[in-house]
Formats: C-alpha cells, sequence, structure tokens
C-alpha cells in the first residue's frame, strides 16, 4: 500500500516524459556507408549531415528536437539498404528518411518509401530513374545528365571533334549519353567512344588510340582519385596535351575531396558541376570555412558534402513550416515547392513535377589558388537547369 | 577444410550414412518451435528474421556440397545469383508475378545450371576447382552487369512484381509474410536435405568426401554423385535467391560474385561444416551480430565480426556446433 503513490508517480512521470517525447523529437533516418572499400564516400555524406546538425540543429520551433538515427549499409547493397530502411519504419518509426551514397541502394528504399509514406531524400544517390519509383521521393543531389550535358552543348560552341572514354559503369554510361547527345544537338561530331573497364590500372593503350584520332577534345569520366589521376597522367605523358588536345569532363573527375591528391597533372582540366569548394559565394565562403574548422584545415568539402547538407535543410525547411507537427503529405507538398537561394552550390530549387533538382552548372578549371588546387569557376553553364535527361527522355 | 570432426553417434552432429538413426530427434525441432516463437515474440524485427531464413537455407545448400561431397566453392552465389535475377526478371519485365511460379523458375534455372557448370568443373579438384566456381560467378556477375536492358545493371532492377502468396498473403511492410513464407520454403528445404543425407546416397557423399579413390574402387559412380549433389545444391541456393528478391521485391549486383559466396562461407564455418545445424546457427549468429554491432558502431562494426571468427578458427575448429558437441561430450564422461 506504500508502495502505490510512489509508483503512481513513477508512471505518471514517465507518461508525461514519453507524451513529451513522442510530442516533440523527430526521427530522421540516415543510411549510408561506413564500412567496407567505399566507405570514404559515406564519410562524405556522415560529414554534410553532422556539420548541419551541429550548425543549424538549435533553428527549429520551440521544444522541437531531431534525432537522426545513423545505420550502414555497407556498400552498394539494396537489399541491405532495404531492410535498414523497413526497420527504420517499422521499428524506429523515423519521420523522415535521408541518405544514400549508391543508386541501387536509393532504388530499393524508394518503394517502401511509397507504402509506409515516409518522405526520402536522396543526398547523393544520382540516377535518373529513382524519383518515378515513389511520389515521397525528392532528390538535392545531382544527375549526371545534369553536368554532362551543357558541358556537351557548350563543347560543340568550341571544340568540332571529340573523343569520349568513361568508365565502365552506370554513371559512366549516362555520363557519356548526356555528353554525347548535348554534344551533338550543338552540331558537333563524336570521332570515337571507348568504356574503360573500372578495375583496368593501364591507360596507355586508350590514350594511344585517342592520340591517333586528333580529336580537339577528350571528354573523360572515371571515379576521382587514383582512376582519373592515372589517366590525366597518362594523357600528359603520351603529349596530348601538347597536340592540342583538351582534357574535359564532368565535375567528378576532380572532386574538391580528392583534388589535393591528384597534383599537378589536373591543372588545366576543364570540367562542369554545380559545386566548388572554391566558389566565391558568401555563402559557400561561410560554409567551407565551418567545414575546414570541424574537420581540419586542409579538408575540403565535396559535392557529397553538401548534397548531405542541403538534404538536412530541407527537412529542416518543411519541420519548420509544419511547426513540427510533420505529416508526410505535407511535407511532400513543402519539398515541391522547397527553394534555397543561397545554398553553398548557389541557388537551388525542387522541381515540382518530378522532385528532382534544379540548379546552376558552372564551368570551372583546376588552378593553383594560394598553394592549393582549386575548381575555380569561369562562368555559369547553365541557369536553373532541370535534369534533361526527364525533359528530352522523360522515363528510363 | 575436409578434415571434419568425427562427430561421435548420438552427438549434435549428423554425419548421415547407414548406421545413423535417420528418425527426427527432439532436439531438431527446436529451431522451427524458435522461429515460430520468434514470430510472436519479436514482431518488429521479422524482415530481418527473413533475411536469416533465407541465408540459411543457403548454408544449407553450401553445406549439402562442401560439409557432405567435400567440394569446396568460392562460387556458390553464382546459383544464387541466377535464382535471384530469374524471379526477378519474371516479376519485373515477363509479369510472371505468383511467387510459386517464380521460385519454381528459379529452382529450374538455377538446377540446370547446377548440372551444366558441375559437369563441367567436377572434373578438377582442389585449387584449380575453387579458382573455376569463382570464375564462374564473376562471370555471371559481368553478365549481369552489362545486359542493362534486363538486369537493370549496375542500378539493379527495380520494380520487382509479387503477387500475394497463394492469392492470399501479400508481402507487407512489417515482413510478416515474408517471414512465414520463407520459413515454410526452408521447412521443406531442410526436410529435403536431411533426407538426401541419411539416404544410401548422402552416404555414398561422405565415402567421396572422406576417400574418392576408394569409393572408386567399390565401384560408385563418384562423378555421377558429385554432379547430381552439385545440382541439388544449386537448386536449393538458387531458390534461396529467389526468395531473397521476392522479399526484397529488387535484385541488385551484390547478390553475385565473390563477397556474398565468401560471407556465406564464413557463416557456415561459423556455424559448424558438415551437420546440418551449422547452417542454422552459422547465419542466425552471424547476421545478428552483424545486425547488432553495425547499429553500435556504424564505422568499425566488421572489427567485431572479424574478431568472432578468429576466435572461432582459433579454438572452435568445429564451428559454434563443435563447441556444443565437446561440452557434451566432457558432460558424459564422468557419468559414464
Amino acid at each position: 500500500m506504500q508502495i502505490k503513490p510512489a509508483a503512481c508517480l513513477a508512471a505518471l512521470a514517465l507518461a508525461v516524459c514519453a507524451g513529451a517525447a513522442s510530442a516533440q523529437t523527430i526521427k530522421i533516418g540516415v543510411i549510408s556507408t561506413y564500412s567496407g572499400p567505399l566507405a570514404a564516400q559515406g564519410d562524405q555524406l556522415d560529414k554534410g549531415f553532422k556539420l548541419y546538425l551541429k550548425l543549424n540543429g538549435d533553428k527549429l520551433p520551440a521544444g522541437v528536437k531531431i534525432e537522426p538515427i545513423f545505420r550502414d549499409d555497407t556498400g552498394p547493397n539494396p537489399d541491405v539498404a532495404k531492410r535498414l530502411a523497413q526497420e527504420l519504419i517499422v521499428r524506429d518509426k523515423v519521420q523522415f528518411l535521408v541518405g544514400t551514397v549508391w543508386t541501387p541502394n536509393a532504388a530499393a528504399i524508394a518503394p517502401l518509401t511509397k507504402e509506409a509514406k515516409v518522405p526520402f531524400i536522396s543526398a547523393n544517390a544520382a540516377g535518373v530513374n529513382i524519383p518515378y519509383l515513389s511520389p515521397y521521393f525528392a532528390r538535392v543531389s545531382f544527375t549526371l545528365w545534369q553536368s554532362a550535358y551543357p558541358l556537351g552543348q557548350w563543347a560543340a560552341k568550341k571544340y568540332k571533334r571529340v573523343y569520349t572514354a568513361v568508365s565502365d559503369f552506370a554513371p559512366g554510361h549516362e555520363a557519356e549519353e548526356g555528353f554525347i547527345t548535348g554534344f551533338k544537338s550543338g552540331g558537333g561530331e563524336i570521332v570515337g567512344s571507348v568504356r574503360i573497364p573500372l578495375a583496368n590500372p593501364d591507360f596507355v593503350p586508350y590514350m594511344q588510340r585517342i592520340k591517333d584520332a586528333k580529336p580537339d577534345a577528350l571528354f573523360a569520366f572515371n571515379p576521382a582519385g587514383k582512376q582519373a589521376t592515372a589517366m590525366m597522367k597518362t594523357y600528359s605523358d603520351l603529349g596530348l596535351a601538347k597536340d592540342g588536345i583538351k582534357y574535359i569532363g564532368t565535375g567528378d573527375i576532380t572532386t574538391d575531396e580528392e583534388l589535393q591528391g591528384m597534383g599537378d597533372v589536373a591543372l588545366g582540366v576543364i570540367t562542369a558541376h554545380h559545386y566548388s569548394a572554391a566558389a566565391e559565394r558568401p555563402a559557400n565562403k561561410a560554409f567551407v570555412a565551418a567545414y575546414k574548422k570541424e574537420y581540419g584545415e586542409n579538408l575540403f568539402p565535396g559535392f557529397m558534402v553538401v548534397g548531405a547538407w542541403d538534404a538536412m535543410d530541407a527537412i529542416f525547411h518543411a519541420i519548420r513550416e509544419q511547426k513540427g507537427k510533420v505529416d508526410p503529405d505535407r511535407t511532400m507538398a513543402l519539398l515541391r515547392q522547397y527553394k534555397n537561394p543561397n545554398s553553398p552550390r548557389g541557388p537551388i530549387a525542387l522541381d515540382p513535377d518530378t522532385r528532382d533538382i534544379v540548379q546552376n552548372e558552372y564551368l570551372r578549371e583546376v588552378r593553383r589558388v594560394g598553394g592549393a588546387l582549386a575548381n575555380v569557376e569561369l562562368e555559369t553553364l547553365a541557369t536553373m537547369i532541370k535534369d534533361p535527361f526527364k525533359e528530352l527522355k522523360g522515363k528510363k | 577444410m575436409s578434415a571434419l570432426p568425427p562427430a561421435a553417434a548420438g552427438s549434435a552432429a549428423h554425419t548421415g550414412g547407414y548406421v545413423a538413426d535417420p528418425r527426427i530427434r527432439w532436439q531438431e525441432w527446436l529451431p522451427w518451435v524458435l522461429a515460430v516463437a520468434a514470430f510472436f515474440g519479436a514482431p518488429d524485427y521479422l524482415s530481418l528474421g527473413a533475411r536469416i531464413l533465407i541465408f540459411i537455407l543457403f548454408a544449407l545448400s553450401l553445406d549439402l556440397i562442401l560439409g557432405y561431397a567435400g567440394i569446396i566453392t568460392l562460387g556458390h552465389s553464382a546459383f544464387f545469383g541466377v535464382g535471384a535475377y530469374v524471379a526477378g526478371i519474371l516479376g519485373a519485365k515477363l509479369g510472371v508475378t505468383d511467387p510459386l511460379v517464380q521460385l519454381a523458375a528459379a529452382a529450374a534455372a538455377a538446377g540446370v545450371l547446377g548440372v551444366v557448370t558441375g559437369a563441367i568443373i567436377l572434373r578438377t579438384t582442389g585449387l584449380t576447382l575453387l579458382m573455376l566456381t569463382l570464375a564462374i560467378t564473376l562471370v555471371f556477375l559481368e553478365i549481369a552487369n552489362k545486359a542493362t536492358s534486363i538486369t537493370g545493371g549496375a542500378d539493379g532492377l527495380a520494380g520487382v512484381v509479387v503477387a500475394p502468396v497463394l492469392g492470399l498473403f501479400r508481402f507487407d511492410l512489417y515482413g510478416k509474410t515474408a517471414y512465414l513464407y520463407s520459413l515454410a520454403v526452408l521447412f521443406v528445404g531442410w526436410w529435403l536435405v536431411r533426407r538426401l543425407i541419411y539416404s544410401p546416397f548422402g552416404a555414398s557423399l561422405t565415402g567421396i568426401r572422406e576417400n574418392a579413390v576408394r569409393m572408386h574402387a567399390v565401384g560408385a559412380p563418384v562423378y555421377a554423385r558429385m554432379v547430381a549433389v552439385y545440382a541439388i545444391s544449386a537448386t536449393l541456393a538458387g531458390i534461396a535467391g529467389a526468395l531473397l528478391t521476392q522479399t526484397h521485391q529488387f535484385v541488385g549486383l551484390n547478390v553475385l560474385g565473390l563477397e556474398p559466396s565468401g560471407e556465406l562461407l564464413i557463416m557456415l564455418i561459423l556455424g559448424g561444416v558438415g551437420r546440418i545445424y551449422g547452417a542454422f546457427v552459422g547465419p542466425f549468429v552471424y547476421l545478428i551480430a552483424q545486425d547488432y554491432l553495425a547499429k553500435q558502431f556504424p564505422e568499425y562494426w566488421y572489427f567485431g565480426i572479424g574478431l568472432i571468427l578468429v576466435l572461432v578458427v582459433l579454438f572452435a575448429r568445429g564451428g559454434i556446433l563443435g563447441i556444443v558437441d565437446a561440452a557434451l561430450a566432457r558432460l558424459r564422461r564422468p557419468s559414464a
């Protein structure tokens, strides 16, 4: 009998706590790659998410708290990613899903979000088709057509004959197709196209063939870092630069996080992309400074960090607009109208029809700025461009 | 790998053969009781549960050839992957949505593949065999990667449609149907494997593993037996692959190649090779440890898995069930 009041009190306190927690804590499920050989990419996303949460975690309606739940999909493993998403939805009851480096993982999760009505925001996965898989999917990252297509159009004005050489995997194919479509629409001539196996360390035979074909420019796409460096090195060793063959590509070949390690071979490479750490916009300067302060003076944020940052910003926007009481359909309506004139990459918006990113594409050149290599922005190649693939071809 | 611990009669091991008692012992019902209890006891964990059940079936198929027939392979994912893709392509591209039809088609495709590849590679042994099995799964990985119009390539095959099981049970968000469906298929697979092991055919497999020359000498058709068991094992692996596709409604390239084969081998060794229930214990422990560690330490969980594996290899050559055997034997000795 004596225990009863105390027990009542405890129960009451618990109930109050639980009530308070469920009303004001918003759970965000974050699925990224933390282990395995490809963890470096997931690390970029992770840094972006955590930096945003650290700097903006308090910019929410009073009493609203964010609880991120991090999960490791171990690489391009769609079945693992899907199971994690399923668990985050049914067990942890997250209100938002965000993440994935890899397209197959996002494509596996997307149908689930349709059934569960959980908004899912891609911070990186770039396959053109994903938005069609679920009305609760939105993307703040990019598509490869978005950079490759306008680069092709631009190249058609400067060069007559171009050779393309891409890594033989899905992003490489999309970059190749996007560039060629843009280049041909401007009247250019493709003198040759080659797809190089991902695990091929020797670029000499390919470069020799390209040299013999005497194009005006070489369009290249391969993963930044070792691959892209090796290809650029072979390009200069064999004297393609001296023959006047220009090296161009999407920004994926000179990402900001890998650029310092690539060295001087990257100098002079022309790329098109939506983000450069060297951009002069005030929002970007503040962003880069915050990144360096958090993670180290010699590190530069790459486009994935910005993708993660903007994904969090879109979620925060939806939470603020709904004053903390989030409803999936209302969230998606807000995301369709999402605009941010001050992202580190410049103005961005979401396309109300496809929920895909609309952003500027910049033409950049690798130069040495104050001792470090940088993707210096030369001009804005395309202003607020929608995914050209969807505009031109619709659905895959 | 062929040096398996000789199991004492009446222990947890199931070495099969003429002399063994083929009746199902009461302990053998334990996994099924546990599985049903888990369905009611842990409704939030059913998607993980379904994954464990699928990998148990996959491990069981490997145990049949590795543990009983002594065929070493690093390419068992070829059959798993072909099963997964056959079910996926039927559901996504050809409009064949009935799960049991998909399952049958996947089983048939993997079985035929097992006969064809087995007939070629089982003429070799040792390292050559190991390399050939690896080559086969890598070939299929590359085909799946290149044939993007059929398989979706690196983007994966999305939009796999799977109709309700028997027209009644829809694959739901909580994974209830996926779990029970996988459990039913696993039960059939287990029953089949068990029957096989206690049959004269099973005894001849053990004989081949222990001494192939002698089996030749007594007139056993060694090569034919090996191809047969390889095909049966391939069929089961194909069914497991199809289950993975149906419960996820998606197929990715990660079902093929070295990684899933290697992971499967680890699970089986962890549980115990050549004893049926090693294939139950291994995936159960491995996947739960993986799930738990990955949540606690998203960045470093591989370290934990590695540690478990090192400990098992150093101190428990017969896997987890080997430890159980040793403990039981020690308990019995004083009383006997």
